[in-house]
C-alpha cells in the first residue's frame, strides 16, 4: 500500500495494512485505523495498544494468552474489546507488525 | 575436573551428550545427563499408531542405549536450576555443579490449562495422540467406532511437530475410507491459525488437500473450553463445535522446573539467543530443542540442526573463543498425506517453504511442496536413521544451515 495519509500523518503501510514504522503511530493513528476495523476505542482499549507497543519494543513476542495474563484484560475481555482476531486487530491498531505465528 | 551438565535426555539432549563427549577429553570433563525417565520414545511413530500402523513396541527403546560411553547419568526429577551459583538442584535436594549448562528439557502437552479437557469424555471420546497413552487409548477407540462427527483441535500455539495435527487428519481420511466409513465421518479441522498452516505457500497447498479430501476447516477458532455434557468445544468469542470423538492438541508448555527456577516465558519456554543458542541472561548455559522460545518449529529436526551450531559454539565457549555458529532457524518436515504417500516442507526463519527438489537439486530423490511415494517412504525410512545416525550424532547428508540450491520462487 505504502505511504498513505492517516489522522493527517504520513505513515508507510504493507500490503495487510500494519504499520511498517512503529514509531510513525499515534494515538490518533490508533483511531483511525480502530475506525476501519469497526472498533471505537476506550482508556481500556489504549491500555491493552500501549501494553502491546511496550512488549514489542522489547523485543518479546506477543500471543493472545500472554496479554491474557498482563492484568489489563483476560482473554474473553481481549476478544470482546477486539472481536474478531483479537491479536491481529489489536497489533494494526497499535502500529505493530502482524503477529508472526511460530510454528 | 570440569563438568558439563545436560538436563534432558531426550532427542537434544543425547545428541549433545554423544557429540560433546568425542571432543571433550575424559581426563579433563565430566559429562552429567539428569533424566526423570529411562525410556526414549521416537515421538514421530505416535502419530502412526492410533491407526494401528505402528505398535507402543515398535517406538520405545531405553535411554541408556543412546548415552555415550563415559558420561555420568542420574535418573531423577529436577527442582529447580540455581543459575547464581552455577547448580543445579535435584528433587532430593542434591546439587550437582556445573561449569557449563545444556537446557533440552523439551515441551510436553499440559491438557489440565483448558477447563473441561480432562473431563467425563477424557479417553473416552476425547483424545490425544501426543502421548503414548492417548494414542493407545485412541487407537482401541478407533477399532470400534462407527463414525459420527472426528474434530481436530489445536488449543494453542506454539505446539510440537507444527505439521503432525495435518498428517493425523490426512492419515484419519484414508483410514475410515479403507474401512467404507468415510461417508459416516465428518472430519473437521480446527485451528487457532488463519488456515491449515502458518507460512503462506505451505498453508495453501495443505489446505487445497484438505478441500480435496472433502475435510471442513475452521480457522481462527481460539478454544476456552470444552462442554462435557453437550459434547461440544466453546471458543473465546462463544463459536461452538459439536463432536462425537475429539482429538485434541492441548497447550504445549516447558517443564515445570523452568517456572520454579524462574527462567521461563508464560509457557515455561527459555529465551534463548536465535542465532548462538545461548541463555539470554547466563554465558555458561545453552538452551537447545523444543524448550526454547525460538521463533521456529519445535520438532526433532530442528532439535538435530541446531545441535550442530551449539556443538560448535559450546566448544567456543569453552575455549574462550568468539562464537562462530549462527542456526538459522532451519527445520525440514516430511508430511504424511495418506494412501501412501506424504510431502516435504523445508524452511528456516526468514525464507518459507517453496517448492522444488531435495536434497538434491533437480534430482530429489525428495519433493518439496508436493505429493509423492518417495516422500513417504522417506518418513518410514527415517525412523531407522533416528534410532541409529541422529541420536548417536554421527554425520548426516543434510546441513545444518538450509540452502536454496533446488528451491524454486
Amino acid at each position: 500500500m505504502g505511504q498513505t495519509v492517516i489522522a493527517g500523518v504520513s505513515v508507510d503501510l504493507n500490503d495487510e495494512g500494519y504499520l511498517n514504522d512503529p514509531s510513525e503511530w499515534n494515538e490518533d493513528v490508533a483511531g483511525e485505523i480502530a475506525k476501519e476495523e469497526g472498533i471505537e476505542l476506550t482508556d481500556k482499549h489504549f491500555e491493552v495498544l500501549h501494553y502491546l507497543r511496550d512488549k514489542h519494543i522489547a523485543g518479546e513476542q506477543l500471543t493472545i494468552r500472554k496479554v491474557g495474563k498482563s492484568g489489563i484484560t483476560d482473554i474473553k475481555g481481549l476478544y470482546q474489546l477486539f472481536p474478531g482476531g483479537p491479536l491481529k486487530k489489536s497489533s494494526r491498531i497499535a502500529g505493530i507488525p502482524k503477529p508472526a505465528s511460530c510454528v | 575436573m570440569k563438568k558439563l551438565l545436560i538436563l534432558g535426555g531426550g532427542t537434544a539432549g543425547t545428541i549433545m551428550a554423544n557429540k560433546m563427549r568425542k571432543d571433550l577429553p575424559r581426563e579433563d570433563w565430566e559429562i552429567t545427563i539428569v533424566d526423570q525417565f529411562k525410556t526414549h520414545y521416537y515421538q514421530p511413530g505416535f502419530l502412526f499408531i492410533p491407526f494401528g500402523m505402528y505398535k507402543e513396541k515398535d517406538v520405545v527403546k531405553p535411554k541408556g542405549d543412546f548415552f555415550p560411553v563415559g558420561a555420568k547419568v542420574v535418573y531423577s526429577e529436577v527442582d529447580q536450576i540455581d543459575p547464581d551459583k552455577n547448580q543445579v538442584v535435584l528433587k532430593d535436594g542434591v546439587a550437582l555443579k556445573y561449569d557449563f549448562l545444556i537446557i533440552a528439557t523439551g515441551t510436553k502437552t499440559a491438557p489440565d490449562e483448558t477447563p473441561g479437557l480432562m473431563g467425563p469424555l477424557w479417553y473416552n471420546q476425547i483424545f490425544d495422540f501426543y502421548t503414548i497413552e492417548g494414542a493407545v487409548a485412541l487407537a482401541n477407540f478407533f477399532k470400534t467406532w462407527q463414525g459420527g462427527h472426528l474434530v481436530i483441535n489445536i488449543a494453542d500455539l506454539p505446539y510440537k511437530c507444527p505439521v503432525a495435527p495435518l498428517e493425523f487428519t490426512f492419515f484419519a481420511d484414508a483410514f475410515f475410507a479403507e474401512r467404507g466409513l468415510r461417508d459416516k465421518v465428518k472430519i473437521s479441522y480446527v485451528t487457532p491459525l488463519s488456515g491449515a498452516f502458518t507460512k503462506p505457500r505451505a498453508s495453501q497447498m495443505l489446505g487445497g488437500l484438505l478441500e480435496d479430501k472433502n475435510i471442513e476447516v475452521i480457522p481462527d477458532f481460539y478454544m476456552e473450553k470444552v462442554d462435557n455434557e453437550n459434547k461440544k468445544i466453546i471458543s473465546y468469542d462463544e463459536q461452538e463445535v459439536p463432536f462425537d470423538c475429539m482429538v485434541s492438541i492441548p497447550v504445549n508448555m516447558g517443564d515445570q522446573m523452568i517456572e520454579r527456577s524462574g527462567m521461563g516465558d508464560d509457557l515455561n519456554f527459555v529465551p534463548t539467543n536465535k542465532n548462538t543458542l545461548q541463555h539470554e541472561s547466563f554465558d555458561n548455559i545453552f538452551v537447545i530443542g523444543d524448550a526454547t522460545n525460538l521463533p521456529t518449529s519445535k520438532a526433532g529436526s530442528v532439535a538435530h540442526f541446531e545441535a550442530d551450531i551449539l556443538h560448535e559454539n559450546l566448544l567456543a565457549a569453552i575455549e574462550n573463543r568468539p562464537f562462530t555458529g549462527s542456526f538459522d532457524g532451519h527445520a525440514n518436515c516430511y508430511i504424511e498425506t495418506g494412501y501412501g504417500k506424504g510431502t516435504l516442507i523445508d524452511f528456516n526463519y526468514d525464507t518459507e517453504p517453496l517448492p522444488g527438489s531435495f536434497p538434491f537439486p533437480g534430482l530429489g530423490p525428495f519433493g518439496l511442496l508436493k505429493e509423492s511415494r518417495m516422500n513417504h517412504y522417506g518418513k518410514l525410512l527415517f525412523r531407522w536413521i533416528y534410532w541409529h545416525v541422529l541420536l548417536k550424532g554421527k554425520e548426516m547428508p543434510i546441513d545444518s544451515a538450509m540452502t536454496m540450491a533446488g528451491k524454486k520462487l
